[in-house]
């Protein structure tokens, strides 16, 4: 016990990491998730086919090992680009950009996929009707499209986000000090291995309850203009 | 021949952008991680989908006591991630010197093992759900048809409610069955050969970036495939009923 609490700060350094390593991939994966839809309901065959074979292949691939693709294969090529063109001699990957790049383009995936779903969603009515008043596409998109998409997407959202920071624990695989990195250090370190990783996977467990109790609080917000039927 | 063999060698090396002749030439690396991989991956789906048939039951039917601890059990380890789960059984059980002395020793010491627990609890979690969810769905027609027929409940469960589950869960217990092979990689992180383990020490024996991993995928793109298909044809056999004239 006088071990957990001499070791707290510590591990209390891993949980930020894992949080901001969170939110940064979330932010990622979401504009990539934007994309990828558009993407998939663009009109132009050619659109279509990139989106679909970036959602298949990452679908086809488990995350740990795009992860070191990236992280190990991203850093050679960097380097090969910058010895061709000369415009960098020497590049070094940061493990904490590489865990947001491979969660992001992971995620951006999944995300596409909710987002697509949601938007057909959208009744077309509400679509023509905006237009029919004379909406701007921003307008339409700022006042019809977005509040809906939001609600229809939540769900989808939630279930990506909570399965999106249990991965990032993948990250210590790589060497960035996040949780599990750091639980894991200070349980060799003690001889104490169980006890510090316990205390890793309470800690995703509370961030999986706040995430989720908080989520569902939001879905709730957004659809209250919505009756159900039962 | 000879000449050709060499000249394909230098083009593999030197030019293309994979040394696919070099991954060739290991291949008996990489069979050796894709038998420990479908391994795991089949003996987790068997072990967990053992375990999540009763965890369902008492789920859907809210047996009293069983169902908040099912849920917790559950909800628990679909909360956390499986890889700190897999650490925690296979460096953290060592901390205790009972389990050092027990006979489960030998099996817990061992790193194929210890992954073989944790994907095997971790699929009964997902899988119990995708079950739940299917029994109750159950159409209520058919349990009053169970009922007139005179059987039992576990006559029921048996011949009727869950062969009729069981094919309502079938597309979701397919993307099921992909995640969990999915995440079998987690295995290389405790030193297993599986094939991204077998990706990895190709890296490093040849002190290649990329080479290995790519590989890995293409495997990997490959088994997923292969399930999806299988997945396809049973769906079209067993959901026949179902179809739409």
């Amino acid at each position: 016990m006088e071990n957990v609490i001499a070791y707290s700060p510590f591990l209390m350094k891993g949980v930020t990491v894992t949080i901001a390593l969170s939110v940064c991939s979330i932010l990622l994966a979401v504009a990539l998730g934007l994309l990828g839809a558009a993407g998939k309901l663009s009109e132009r065959l050619w659109v279509q086919r990139i989106a679909g074979i970036y959602i298949t292949i990452v679908r086809g691939i488990p995350d740990l090992v795009v992860m070191l693709l990236l992280y190990f294969g991203g850093q050679v090529l960097l380097n090969q680009i910058g010895a061709l063109t000369g415009l960098w001699t020497y590049f070094e990957l940061n493990q904490f950009v590489a865990g947001v790049i491979a969660i992001g383009f992971i995620f951006g995936a999944y995300m596409s996929e909710t987002f697509r779903g949601a938007y057909m969603s959208i009744p077309v009515g509400m679509i023509e009707a905006g237009v029919s008043v004379g909406m701007t596409r921003i307008t339409l998109f700022r006042r019809v499209i977005w509040p809906q998409l939001v609600r229809y997407a939540l769900p989808g959202f939630t279930n990506n986000w909570l399965t999106l920071m249990k991965t990032t624990a993948l990250v210590s695989v790589i060497g960035l000090e996040d949780i599990v990195y750091n639980g894991f250090a200070a349980g060799r370190a003690t001889r104490e291995p169980f006890t510090f990783m316990l205390i890793a996977l309470f800690v995703y467990l509370v961030l999986t309850i706040l995430s989720d109790t908080g989520l569902r609080a939001l879905e709730r917000r957004y659809t209250r203009g919505v009756q159900r039927g039962v | 021949m000879e000449n050709l063999l060499n000249a394909v060698q230098t083009f593999s090396a030197e030019n293309s952008p994979l040394d696919f002749y070099l991954v060739l030439e290991n291949w008996r690396l990489f069979w050796k991680g894709l038998q420990n991989t479908l391994l795991l991956l089949v003996l987790s789906l068997v072990a967990g989908g053992l375990l999540a048939i009763p965890l369902a039951i008492i789920r859907a039917t809210r047996v009293p006591v069983l169902n908040p601890i099912a849920f917790g059990f559950i909800y628990f380890v679909r909360g956390t991630p499986l890889l700190v789960q897999l650490y925690v059984i296979y460096y953290g059980l060592s901390q205790f010197e009972a389990i050092r002395d027990s006979a489960a020793w030998v099996i817990l010491r061992d790193p194929w093992w210890c992954a073989l627990i944790s994907f095997s609890i971790g699929t009964a979690a997902y899988t119990a759900e995708i079950f739940r969810g299917a029994i109750s769905d159950t159409p209520r027609g058919e349990v009053e048809a169970t009922i007139a027929a005179g059987m039992s409940r576990v006559l029921a469960y048996r011949r009727i409610i869950l062969p009729s589950a069981f094919r309502r869960a079938l597309p979701a217990y397919g993307n099921e069955v992909i995640f969990n092979l999915h995440t079998t990689v987690i295995a290389s992180t405790v030193t297993v050969i599986d094939v991204l383990g077998a990706a990895r020490t190709f890296n490093n024996k040849y002190y290649l970036a990329y080479e290995g991993f790519i590989t890995a995928a293409l495997i990997f793109i490959a088994i997923v495939f292969v399930i999806t298909r299988v997945f396809n044809l049973m769906e079209r056999r067993m959901l026949r009923h179902l179809k739409r004239a």
